[in-house]
């Protein structure tokens, strides 16, 4: 059994038995509440709502990565394309009833790409026409955070942004994600 | 009831968390369990680094274990099954834990006549350690719900402060009561 059905029959267990659910326009209207005051706050310095965004989201994964610890009970992944599906069919699925599709592998196995069909954060979504929005503002930038967080909580050192984002009128929402390092825990083997 | 105490150790090695579920338990002394912590913490790193390794088979495959050289990524464009190659200059390369599919773990259970300390690692590195009576089945099931209760009522907590003792009533109620609910 390949480790994305593996994960796709994870995923829809837990989310069938597991988790509560919530009124998706609650979820929408208090992101979408939050990046428009952080707009407001930052006086439309878009490069600094992403930052602070990334930042928020990198809080939450730190500690939602026990919630999904403990209710998935998977072990650790053998490798990244094992976490990539991880992350895309039992994270995304228990915590926003999304798989997105991963795709666009590097050779090195170190680098791949988040294709979103459907993003409940942006739901109802139009950017402001100040002119700028449109090519600064990463609207979901907080997706990027979590991720960082959440995985460095289990040892991997990772980067992930937006390259695209249909809000801005590209064709799809696809987020990179790349492996910076593996984090040797605890002590360094000592010698001998 | 068989549960006696519970302790939670920070992946630093601190203690963030003592509770006993037996009223009238014996107390140690808050400096007793932070060297308890302390030394649990070291033991266990211990005994996970004397896991016995076998020699590397030259031609085996190669284990699904990170390499350890990432910290600079060199463009690698070797096919896909070739990323972790062992390199023959570092001696720890050339041995490799039996069955490598599974990582190696620490100290997981350790038993008297008269309580048994089950340890249980997340994979973030907090260690739940539970003290019961040696003779408690089930202790996995117990332990599996300590962890999801801990999920919940400390790391959704947002004024908990992530690595600091853990402080939170409601974890504390929901802890007593589903333990005691049980027997």
């Amino acid at each position: 059994m390949s480790s994305a059905t593996k994960a796709s029959r994870i995923g829809e267990e837990l989310w069938k038995t597991r988790v509560d659910k919530v009124n998706a326009e609650l979820v929408t209207l208090t992101y979408g509440t939050i990046v428009a005051q952080l707009c407001q706050d930052y006086d439309g310095n878009y490069q600094e709502v992403n930052k602070q965004l990334e930042k928020m989201g990198y809080n939450i994964g730190m500690r939602l990565i026990e919630d999904f610890l403990a209710k998935s009970n998977v072990g650790r992944c053998a490798n990244f394309r094992e976490t990539a599906d991880m992350i895309s069919k039992v994270g995304f699925r228990i915590f926003l009833n999304i798989a997105p599709t991963v795709t666009n592998w590097t050779s090195d196995n170190n680098q791949f790409s988040l294709i979103f069909d459907e993003n409940p954060l942006a739901d109802f979504v139009e950017l402001p026409d100040d002119g700028r929005a449109q090519d600064e503002l990463w609207f979901s930038n907080i997706l990027c955070g979590v991720l960082r967080g959440a995985l460095e909580m289990v040892q991997m050192q990772i980067e992930a942004h937006f390259v695209s984002d249909v809000l801005r009128g590209d064709d799809t929402t696809e987020m990179r994600v790349s492996l910076v390092r593996y984090i040797e825990d605890e002590m360094p083997p000592d010698e001998e | 009831m068989a549960v006696f105490s519970l302790i939670i150790i920070n992946k630093a090695g601190g203690l963030v968390y003592q509770r006993e579920f037996q009223p009238g338990l014996r107390k140690l002394s808050t400096n007793d369990y932070l060297v308890l912590a302390g030394t649990f913490h070291g033991v266990h790193a211990i005994t996970r680094s004397i896991t016995p390794k076998l020699p590397l088979v030259a031609t085996t495959t190669n284990p699904p274990i990170a390499p350890t050289t990432a910290t600079t990524p060199t463009p690698n464009v070797t096919s896909p099954s070739s990323t972790s190659t062992p390199t023959p200059s570092s001696s720890s390369s050339t041995y490799t834990y039996p069955n490598p599919g599974i990582p190696a773990t620490g100290l997981e259970c350790l038993e008297t006549d008269k309580f048994r300390l089950t340890c249980f690692q997340t994979l973030t590195g907090t260690k739940f350690l539970l003290f019961t009576e040696p003779t408690m089945v089930n202790i996995d099931v117990v332990m599996k719900k300590i962890y999801e209760l801990y999920a919940d009522f400390v790391m959704k907590n947002p004024f908990y402060q992530l690595e600091m003792p853990v402080r939170c009533e409601s974890f504390d109620r929901n802890l007593q009561g589903w333990l005691r609910g049980r027997t």
